[in-house]
């Protein structure tokens, strides 16, 4: 898994933010910081990251991607350990890069992959002592690249477990892709709504103990997003939460309930 | 279509069937094509798609959560080994096999285009004076379009396999590898049975099996010819095998005189013993069965002092294109063994309401990646861009072929080919490169989302030609005007700020 080649415990981090964070969806990197802040790391934010690449690759555009892959790792490569918040955007650092970067840089891909984390399984070896607590109800999504690629299943649900006063619901098509795909949702977007409609469906028929979840969470932003705005499109309510800023609003400084999907307020 | 007077009993009154299939779905494959995202929104809108998704998905949430437990995580580790092994030394075991048919008394056939192999049958089928034909379930001849080949002779085609004969009543394509009639429920069936025997039926599922049995059992005995597809063909002792769960390919390689059996060339596998992972895996994967009801082995024709048999057997191996995959970055996806897996576990197959829109014999994952391969027809060049590349279709296969990746190898394979209108979009994502290079660039076109987002209402953007536009259609547009907070914030947790500009922003703990 993630990092799982490093021993040494990291006392500093970078945080990979990934570019949905500078465009759309600024709070999930934001609460990282404080949740690895709160497990006694030091953050340190590379201000040259941009992006991975991922968006060009999966369109087809493998040298423009490239090009910011090599970017990517020659931000990245002076840290020992390398935190990102977006599970598909690790899981292409990951997966993609040693694959289709060629001569030096494929070597230098695999060893600053070897020092990255997904934020949830960094939380999960690596920061275990955090005080977390929160009274709700959530349903776990589990997004596509971090469940297949990262192989991430249990940390999450591991993670949440250690929530005093969380009750996690499962749903039943937990492992069933929303829809967003990148590009993917604007080449077919009724496909993808009806992708999405298929999540909204189950989430909407998912119980724990009577509890139904207040919020949908998952370690992916534009998913989160993609659901989000469909269905705000549709006008059901919906809200979304990143695992980090649950864990955020769960410390002891936080206001230990959830925050209202930033999405929701926003709408015009 | 073969308006000579009915040879075949289990196709009178096909012509009282209605046809309701949208012309996508049509038994014959569209030469002239619209665009995929359209025949994809007008799949998606249809209330049968939302039924069989419906049904696929069930299957797929009890089949596939969970992984490969043992014992067959250890047999798909086997079969993966026994097909790259095959594809390493294709053409040998081709020599091999084809001289132990021979030496059975069998006749083979080398076809290199799907017309070639079309037109050997023809000729069989011709010498052999057959008027009807029976057939077993195989995907190579829908790929060679083997019906309509022989009906244009005036032979009757009749398909066995009952989702086959199903699809054949309402002249449709298979809409799944081993699943053809996965698109209809048993309501459609009833409907499509009632109207082809011209009065009410008993609708119940077994009564339904019952009537085409019945219906099917007349033709089996009169058919001059019977011709199956091959699921493995084994180099070893030249032994064709078929599996199926209704026994009717026993049916169809025992009672007519002629037994033609096509199969592209990769369906070969080196031994007898590879059976015995190769059986039970496909069943696994195709249908969470421990083996299929029927295996029919066919080795040669009937020999002197056997009581059933065919007195001829005709084998086609199509190429189509196979070699020269074979030898490419893809050569994996040739290990397929036809299980259909990818497109169960395929969200996108399911909401799309099966394999019917995406316009080729074969959908799905594994069709996304095969079709533009073959070349069958160029708009199927754009099926890789058909998939959310959610990764399910690797995760299933069970012989994994590394279909997620290759889904993102051929789009760009795809747009490296691409005319002079996608140009323009090249230069797009090569200025994007270009821009997320550098600092300033990003900095730039974040403030841009974010001016723009702040000039522009959503209402009016979602009118303005673009992405956002294609975004809009079924989705509220993000709010960009969140664009660069996050940097902001950072700089308000660290105000004193010294340095290079790409000096790393620090927050202790």
């Amino acid at each position: 898994m993630s990092g799982a080649g490093e021993d040494a415990a990291p006392r500093t981090v970078a945080l990979f933010a990934s570019c949905a964070a500078d465009l759309a969806a600024p709070g999930p990197a934001l609460a990282a910081l404080r949740v690895l802040a709160a497990a006694g790391l030091r953050v340190e934010v590379p201000e040259a990251q941009t992006c991975c690449g991922q968006v060009g690759l999966n369109s087809g555009h493998r040298e423009p991607a490239k090009r910011l892959m090599r970017r990517w790792i020659e931000v990245f490569e002076p840290y020992d350990a390398v935190v990102g918040v977006s599970g598909s955007c690790v899981a292409t650092v990951f997966h993609q890069f040693a694959r289709v970067l060629d001569g030096e840089w494929r070597g230098r891909a695999e060893r600053v992959a070897a020092r990255t984390w997904e934020f949830t399984r960094f939380v999960h070896d690596r920061a275990d002592g955090l005080d977390l607590e929160l009274d709700t109800c959530v349903t776990w999504h589990d997004s596509c690249h971090m469940l297949r690629s990262l192989g991430e299943k249990s940390a999450p649900r591991q993670v949440l477990g250690r929530v005093r006063g969380l009750t996690l619901a499962e749903a039943a098509d937990n492992e069933v892709c929303c829809g967003f795909g990148g590009t993917f949702a604007l080449k077919y977007p009724e496909l993808s709504c009806a992708m999405a409609d298929g999540k909204l469906d189950d989430f909407a028929a998912t119980r724990s103990g009577g509890r139904t979840p207040e919020q949908v969470v998952s370690a992916d932003a534009t998913c989160l997003l993609h659901l989000s705005l469909r269905a705000q499109a549709r006008g059901l309510p919906l809200r979304t939460v990143h695992i980090a800023e649950l864990l955020a609003a769960a410390l002891p400084g936080g206001p230990r309930s959830l925050p209202a999907d930033a999405r929701d307020g926003a709408a015009t | 279509m073969s308006r000579a007077p009915h040879e075949s009993a289990a196709l009178t009154g096909r012509e009282r069937v209605p046809l309701t299939r949208p012309g996508w779905a049509a038994g014959e494959r569209q030469e002239h094509r619209r665009p995929l995202p359209l025949v994809a929104a007008e799949a998606v809108a249809r209330p049968e798609a939302r039924r069989s998704g419906a049904r696929l998905a069930d299957r797929s949430r009890d089949w596939h959560r969970g992984g490969w437990p043992e014992p067959m995580a250890g047999l798909r580790e086997r079969a993966a080994a026994i097909r790259r092994e095959t594809l390493a030394d294709l053409e040998g075991y081709l020599a091999a096999l084809t001289e132990r048919i021979t030496e059975h008394g069998g006749t083979v056939h080398r076809a290199a285009t799907a017309a070639d192999a079309a037109a050997a049958v023809r000729r069989i089928a011709a010498g052999a004076g057959a008027r009807l034909v029976v057939k077993s379930k195989s995907m190579v001849t829908e790929e060679i379009e083997l019906n309509r080949a022989l009906e244009a002779d005036g032979v009757e085609v009749v398909e066995t396999d009952l989702g086959e004969y199903i699809v054949q009543l309402g002249d449709e394509r298979p809409s799944h590898i081993i699943a053809p009639a996965v698109h209809l429920g048993r309501e459609d069936v009833a409907d499509r049975f009632e109207a082809l025997a011209g009065r009410r039926l008993d609708r119940d599922a077994a009564a339904l099996a019952s009537f085409a049995r019945g219906r099917l059992r007349e033709d089996f005995r009169r058919a001059d010819m019977g011709v199956t597809g091959v699921n493995f063909a084994v180099a070893e002792t030249g032994t064709l095998v078929t599996v199926t769960n209704e026994g009717n390919a026993r049916m169809v390689t025992s009672q007519p005189r002629v037994h033609v059996a096509v199969m592209t060339l990769e369906k070969v596998i080196p031994r007898m013993a590879d059976l015995g992972t190769l059986i039970p895996l496909l069943s696994y994967a195709g249908t969470r069965q421990p083996v299929t009801v029927y295996q029919s082995m066919v080795t040669g024709p009937r020999r002197e002092g056997e009581t059933d048999g065919p007195e001829e057997l005709h084998v086609v191996i199509l190429d189509n294109g196979r070699s020269r995959i074979a030898r490419g970055k893809y050569a994996e996806v040739l290990a397929c063994i036809r299980c259909g897996a990818c497109q169960t576990a395929c969200p996108v197959f399911r909401t799309l309401g099966g394999g019917h829109a995406y316009g080729a014999t074969y959908g799905g994952p594994i069709g996304a990646v095969l079709s533009p391969l073959l070349g069958e027809h160029p708009a199927d060049a754009g099926l890789p861009f058909l998939s959310s590349l959610c990764g399910a279709c690797g995760d299933v296969c069970p012989v994994k072929i590394p279909l997620p990746d290759m889904l993102v190898d051929l789009r760009a394979d795809h747009a490296e080919r691409a005319a002079p209108a996608a140009l323009a979009a090249r230069a797009g994502w090569r200025a994007w490169a270009a821009a997320w290079s550098s600092g300033r660039g990003y900095a730039l076109s974040v403030a841009a989302a974010r001016l723009g987002s702040r000039l522009l209402p959503r209402r009016l953007l979602a009118a303005l030609p673009g992405p956002q536009r294609r975004w809009a259609r079924g989705r509220t547009l993000p709010d960009l005007r969140e664009a660069g907070r996050f940097r902001r914030t950072l700089r308000a947790l660290r105000p004193r700020r010294e340095g290079p500009a790409d000096r790393p922003e620090e927050v202790g703990p």
